[in-house]
């Protein structure tokens, strides 16, 4: 039985071994073949077209029939600004270990270095890209992998500058260890549903680290998004799975870890917020589940925006936040639990490890900060302290049923 | 010595000099007398500089003083309340003082003549009242200034050391020094001053010997010449 | 004046409260740094104990030393000393034993934590820098108090009354101002109301250097410009220098025109 096996398997491996060593494509200066264009004309479906070192001066390939295209020593492919770069529009295709440059910059076409359009079971890894307007654009496509690719632009201004890795319309896309920065977006999703986004960090960009429009039941995980111009954008979106990821220094006039703007369904769980101006911004958003998070050193480690009804922060810790918590309203339908907040002064005479008196986690002065924006210029002036003690002691601007009822005393680890 | 000329001051509302005109003469021991609140202590805290006139100038061997300090050299100075910072010890305050002006020696005389050296290493605060004046004492005269005013210098000190003081003034008076006492003690002014300046409500009202007092006030001895001339002004 | 200097300060030096305000910082320096192991929380616990207290100490303690030695000055005017010389060397004589007993009590636990290798050693010595310009600042006011006041209870009244309202009141009615005018742009009107106070201006020094300060730069240009960069820092040392440099001038000024 075992033999039986092995030998079956040592057929299959010779009989594939021959099918890729019979149609493999070899492109370089010297070769007959000298453009990655003449390659894939030629080619079969299922070819193998692999690109040796040196420079290639192509836009606009098509990469119209299922094929492996894979750089050896990453070969350069130098748009010389004249367009789009690689556009894939057959199924199975695979893209590895290229060296693009130079996309055309245009104000009317969104040209990409390497564009999929309604194709099914791609794969695109391993590639540099620099000097782009859009990266790595996927419409109306599914059941793809993006993986390890490097992504640097040198964006200045929102206008005139495209995303990392942007999704449309696409499906099952698995987006891990990629590494985008100085673009517009490191990675958009617009109507993009059941992607994974993992291990990725986007750092350095002009608006967002990672931008979700319309896009449902995603999960990303542990990402890092760090000195973005506003942050992180979650939008419009529902069931989406934020997990373990890092948010780190978003300082800046509106800038902010990440923005939850009509999110609900979600979970988000183990991430760290880290020295932002804003930790979260949350508005109209429901049915959150906040868990295990931590939140460093931000200005507001949470500020909560018009309706935002049933969310849960259980467990997580608030550590020297200028502000925890900022409401711009009276009326709150949200639960805090359990969490430990650095600024608690209670006492836990019982020795249960939770606080015997409430944490009320809304100052007022975040309150009046709220409405007179110059009046942080206070901030730490004992004045407000004493505002602050009395509004703890009898809440008349800030809702007096915020409270945690059980303040932990010591930080939470899991 | 000293010449004072017209000179006026005011604390607030209230007049004090109106108009002194003194002047005191090289040598001699001359003690300045007056009521309580005659303006005995601000006639001598402007000749120091520490009151500053409304009117008037104030020279001092011969210079005015107005906007002065040097001229402080040339003057030893008793205060009233002697009241030195607590911490300080009796032989470091000395040391102070020699530092802030210039080196001597006398001191050493002094302590002794006053019998200081059990207290030199005594912090300020912890002497009685008496031993605080005695210090106060050798401070003042360690100097050897051409000029000495001692304000109430007999306030606090035992019968011995009263009569070392006298002692001490009129070795002084010898040297050809120029000192100027204001006391409550009539017998000790009668015994040692050559010259009365009487104040009374801001102005000179008497200057000259005690002889010439009892003479002008018809009386026979001193202390009754001068509580008639306070009673004769109703004060 | 450097006599008078010197011996005013050897004079505070040994004093029984000079050791209680070292011995009280000493005490606060490693409560902060050893028991609760948290730099960036002891730096901001400090913050808030230096421009709180440091104001009110230099303000009685000038007040104080003043009127403790009144009796003692009138020894020294009568010597042949300038009145300024005397009035400075006491002032500096008191400004400096406080702030070495700042300096030293909240120096000498860092020293033993390790600061030296850490990188909170600007944010700490921008602490120690402001902490002995308050101290400069009020004691001076403290100075200006007594030298107007000869009586003792109304000067220490007075000068309570000044702490009390630099500390608590004027912010309180600062932040009436700004939010009573709140459709107009506050920006510079509230800038300019850090700069009338010592506090608030030592405070927003100390959170300019912290990370906290870009949460400052949040609400406008103007703000974010002085926060942001340097200029802010160079205008904030040159308005305390401003507050150092007028308290004593008017000591100086003061004490040539008073009769003791």
């Amino acid at each position: 039985m075992n033999h039986f096996f092995r030998y079956i398997l040592f057929f299959i491996l010779v009989f594939i071994s021959y099918l890729v060593q019979c149609q493999t494509i070899q492109v370089c200066k010297s070769c007959p073949i000298s453009s990655l264009k003449t390659a894939i004309s030629v080619a079969k479906d299922f070819d193998t077209i692999v690109v040796k070192k040196g420079t290639y001066k192509e836009h606009d390939i098509i990469v119209n029939k299922p094929l492996t295209i894979i750089g050896k020593n990453y070969p350069v492919i130098d748009g010389e600004l004249k367009g789009e770069i690689i556009t894939i529009t057959s199924d199975n295709v695979t893209v590895d270990g290229l060296f693009i440059i130079n996309v055309g910059t245009s104000y009317t076409e969104d040209y990409a270095a390497i564009r999929v359009r309604e194709s099914k079971n791609f794969v695109i890894q391993n590639l540099v890209l620099e000097k782009l307007f859009f990266g790595i654009y996927i419409e109306k496509s599914r059941d793809g992998k993006v993986f390890h690719n490097k992504i640097i632009g040198d964006a200045v201004e929102e206008y005139n500058s495209g995303n990392g890795i942007q999704l449309w319309y696409s499906k099952n896309i698995q987006i891990e260890h990629n590494f985008v920065q100085h673009v517009r977006d490191g990675i958009y999703l617009e109507f993009s549903d059941d992607c994974l986004i993992k291990n990725n960090v986007s750092a350095l960009n002009v608006r967002y680290g990672l931008h979700f429009m319309f896009s449902n039941d995603d999960t990303y995980k542990d990402n890092t998004f760090e000195n973005n111009g506003a942050g992180v954008a979650v939008m419009f979106s529902k069931r989406i799975k934020m997990y373990n990821n890092t948010f780190k220094k978003n300082w800046g006039t509106a800038s902010y870890g990440m923005l939850l703007k009509e999110i609900n369904d979600s979970e988000i769980i183990g991430n760290t917020f880290e020295d932002n101006t804003i930790g979260i911004n949350i508005e109209g958003s429901n049915r959150i589940n906040y868990k295990h998070n931590t939140f460093i050193n931000n200005g507001w480690a949470i500020k909560v925006k018009g309706a935002c009804y049933t969310n849960k922060f259980t467990e997580n810790n608030f550590l020297y936040n200028a502000f925890d918590i900022a409401y711009n309203s009276n009326v709150n339908d949200n639960v805090f639990d359990k969490n430990y907040w650095s600024s608690y002064t209670g006492y836990d005479l019982d020795k249960n490890g939770i606080g015997d008196v409430p944490y009320r986690p809304v100052k007022l002065f975040s309150y009046i900060v709220n409405r007179t924006p110059e009046t942080i210029i206070l901030l730490r002036s004992m004045f407000i302290d004493i505002i602050d003690f009395s509004e703890k002691v009898s809440p008349v601007f800030t809702p007096d049923d915020l409270l945690d009822n059980n303040p932990q005393i010591k930080k939470l680890k899991w | 010595m000293v010449t004072i000329e017209n000179l006026h001051k005011k604390f607030g509302k209230n007049t004090v000099l109106s108009g002194v005109d003194l002047t005191i003469a090289d040598g001699g021991i001359f003690a300045v007398l007056g009521p309580n609140g005659s303006g005995k202590t601000t006639l001598i805290k402007s000749i120091l500089g520490m009151v500053i006139p409304n009117k008037g100038t104030i020279t001092v061997l011969g210079e005015n003083i107005k906007k002065k300090s040097n001229y402080r050299h040339k003057i030893d100075y008793l205060p009233q309340i002697a009241n030195f910072p607590s911490n300080l010890r009796v032989k470091e305050l000395i040391k102070m003082i020699k530092d802030l002006r210039k080196p001597t020696n006398e001191d050493e005389r002094l302590i002794q003549l006053f019998k200081l050296e059990p207290f030199l290493n005594k912090k300020l605060g912890t002497l009685s009242g008496g031993t605080k004046q005695k210090v106060n004492l050798v401070l003042a005269f360690m100097f050897d200034s051409p000029l000495i005013i001692l304000d109430e210098p007999t306030t606090g000190l035992d019968p011995v050391s009263l009569i070392r003081l006298k002692d001490l003034i009129k070795a002084e008076k010898t040297k050809g020094k120029t000192i100027l006492i204001t006391s409550h003690i009539m017998s000790f002014v009668e015994e040692i001053s050559d010259e009365i300046v009487f104040i009374l409500e801001g102005e000179i009202y008497f200057k000259g010997s005690i002889q010439k007092l009892k003479i002008k006030t018809n009386q026979p001895d001193f202390e009754h010449a001068i509580a008639s001339i306070l009673s004769d002004n109703d004060v | 004046m450097f006599k008078i200097l010197k011996y005013s300060f050897y004079d505070l030096m040994r004093s029984r409260w000079s050791y209680v305000y070292f011995a009280f910082y000493l005490l606060l320096g490693i409560v902060l740094l050893f028991l609760n192991n948290d730099l960036s929380k002891a730096v901001i616990t400090l913050m808030n104990v230096i421009i709180v207290l440091v104001p009110l100490i230099g303000t009685i303690f000038g007040v104080m030393y003043y009127y403790n030695s009144q009796e003692f000055t009138e020894l020294l005017l009568a010597q042949p000393i300038k009145r300024s010389s005397i009035f400075l060397g006491q002032y500096l004589g008191v400004a400096l034993s406080l702030s070495m007993s700042l300096i030293l009590g909240l120096g000498i636990p860092f020293i033993f934590y390790g600061l030296f290798e850490s990188t909170t050693i600007w944010d700490f010595s921008l602490l120690l820098i402001t902490g002995t310009f308050l101290t400069l600042i009020f004691t001076a006011l403290a100075f200006n108090i007594a030298l107007s006041n000869e009586n003792k209870i109304k000067g220490f009244g007075y000068a309570i009354l000044l702490w009390l309202f630099l500390a608590v009141i004027y912010d309180g009615l600062f932040l009436m101002t700004l939010v009573m005018f709140d459709d107009y742009p506050l920006d510079k009107v509230s800038l300019i109301g850090t700069m009338l106070n010592p506090i608030d201006l030592s405070r927003t020094l100390i959170l300019l250097k912290l990370d906290i300060s870009a949460l400052l730069g949040y609400t406008g240009a103007v703000f974010k410009q002085f926060f942001g960069t340097s200029f802010g820092l160079i205008v904030s040392f040159i308005t305390l220098t401003v507050w150092v440099v007028l308290p004593v001038f008017r000591i100086v000024f003061k004490s040539k025109k008073k009769d003791f």
